[in-house]
């Protein structure tokens, strides 16, 4: 259980994916303007990266090693994902519309997000069994949202300051990044 | 030939990807804590931008508008593959130092960025001029960064040491938060360089780059064509 927890912690806080890993920072810097939609997108995160986990898992151990495809690992990731992000698009569409209201528009854009298909790889890289890969996914989103949300937090405060008109819009949203990385480093000493 | 040209020489500087668009910031963080690495990355991302520019304008006309982002995808990934593997057989610590940034090429913007935007529309020696442009203004760009970086951070610039005994290198610039605080500080000083030269011609000031999924002509599209 201990190492389960730890696992949890490492990903979402330790090794956060973005402020540590470097993963998905286009929509980290692209979508954490409002915290509404840095919700949304985060929470899309999530769900695609624990579902893209689990099932490249699956296509890595049932169809690709067996096969000797191990190779094609890249190509046959991208497109489980890109068809999986368009199945659950379609499904939540039919099915739940009132996820599909909060998600929908940030789905399609999750298909280049390279922290879904980077926490894939970092699953089969470290050779983690399923439980674990499920876990990890799920914290590594997790830790995408809370600092997606926590730099849209900022930046809605900071929209409303003079900034020097060179700073205005990305740069000072990179070097905010940098600050709240250099934060995340305090985590460092936890585990 | 000057058409040609035209299209090359945008990547350079008035389109430079990283700078100018914003685009594909993970790899642009992420291998630059040595001039090394960002050149090494580059250079993958030249070999495969230039490709699947001018594999995707030569199926232009085969590859129906519905589907196209998918056949984009599938045309990058396979080119991914390959680099991948030659990587794998001929500079093997390469591979290792660049680690899942290697396949994660696949869903550089840039990449699907590129096919969508010019590469479906223009005939093939004009995509592989963009391509190859767009490529080096990027591997320019990593280098840039990275031999910052490097030398800030470690004192070394590929390797050699390059600043002296009294130099006390700053161990953050190497790591994470040295990538996005450099980064941030390039764009604004950018910005700020444009600003006085506005200034100059009697314009009024603009505000730094704005990256926002806008900018990436893939992302973008996708999102409409839903």
């Amino acid at each position: 259980m201990q190492e389960y927890f730890l696992l949890f912690m490492g990903a979402m806080f330790v090794n956060n994916i973005v402020l540590a890993q470097y993963l998905g920072n286009c929509p980290f810097i692209g979508t954490s303007k409002e915290s509404g939609v840095a919700v949304g997108m985060g929470g899309a995160v999530v769900f695609v990266a624990v579902m893209a986990a689990a099932i490249t898992w699956l296509v890595q151990r049932y169809i690709l090693l067996p096969f000797g495809l191990d190779y094609l690992q890249t190509l046959a990731f991208i497109l489980v994902i890109a068809s999986l992000v368009q199945f659950v698009e379609m499904f939540l569409k039919k099915m739940i519309p009132a996820l599909y209201k909060s998600l929908g528009i940030f789905l399609p854009l999750i298909t280049t997000n390279c922290a879904v298909m980077g926490i894939a790889l970092i699953c089969q890289r470290e050779e983690m069994d399923l439980l674990t890969t499920v876990l990890f996914a799920f914290a590594s989103g997790m830790g995408f949202m809370i600092a997606l949300i926590l730099l849209a937090g900022i930046r809605e405060k900071l929209a409303v300051r003079r900034l020097p008109m060179a700073m205005r819009g990305t740069p000072i949203g990179l070097v905010l990044a940098g600050l709240m990385s250099l934060a995340f480093f305090a985590f460092k000493g936890m585990i | 030939m000057n058409r040609l040209w035209k299209e090359f020489s945008k990547g350079l500087w008035k389109e430079l990807p990283p700078f100018k668009l914003v685009l594909g910031l993970c790899p642009v963080l992420a291998v630059t804590n040595t001039a090394n690495n960002g050149l090494g990355m580059g250079m993958a991302v030249i070999a495969v931008l230039t490709l699947s520019n001018f594999v995707v304008s030569l199926l232009r006309k085969l590859i129906p508008p519905k589907v196209r982002i998918a056949c984009f995808i599938a045309i990058s990934a396979t080119l991914v593959v390959a680099v991948e593997l030659l990587m794998q057989a001929f500079s093997y610590p390469l591979y290792q130092q660049l680690g899942i940034f290697v396949p994660l090429i696949v869903v550089n913007c840039i990449i699907l960025g590129r096919s969508e935007a010019f590469a479906y529309k223009n005939p093939p020696l004009l995509a592989v001029a963009d391509g190859l442009g767009m490529g080096i203004g990027f591997t320019l760009s990593l280098t840039f960064l990275g031999s910052l970086r490097e030398v800030l951070g470690a004192g070394t610039l590929f390797g050699v040491a390059v600043m002296g005994d009294w130099f006390v290198p700053l161990k953050i610039m190497v790591q994470a938060p040295g990538a996005f605080i450099c980064l941030g500080v390039l764009l604004a000083l950018m910005t700020y360089a444009e600003n006085v030269q506005r200034k100059r011609k009697g314009l009024a000031a603009v505000q730094g780059a704005t990256h926002d999924c806008g900018s990436c002509g893939g992302c973008a599209n996708v999102a409409k064509s839903q």
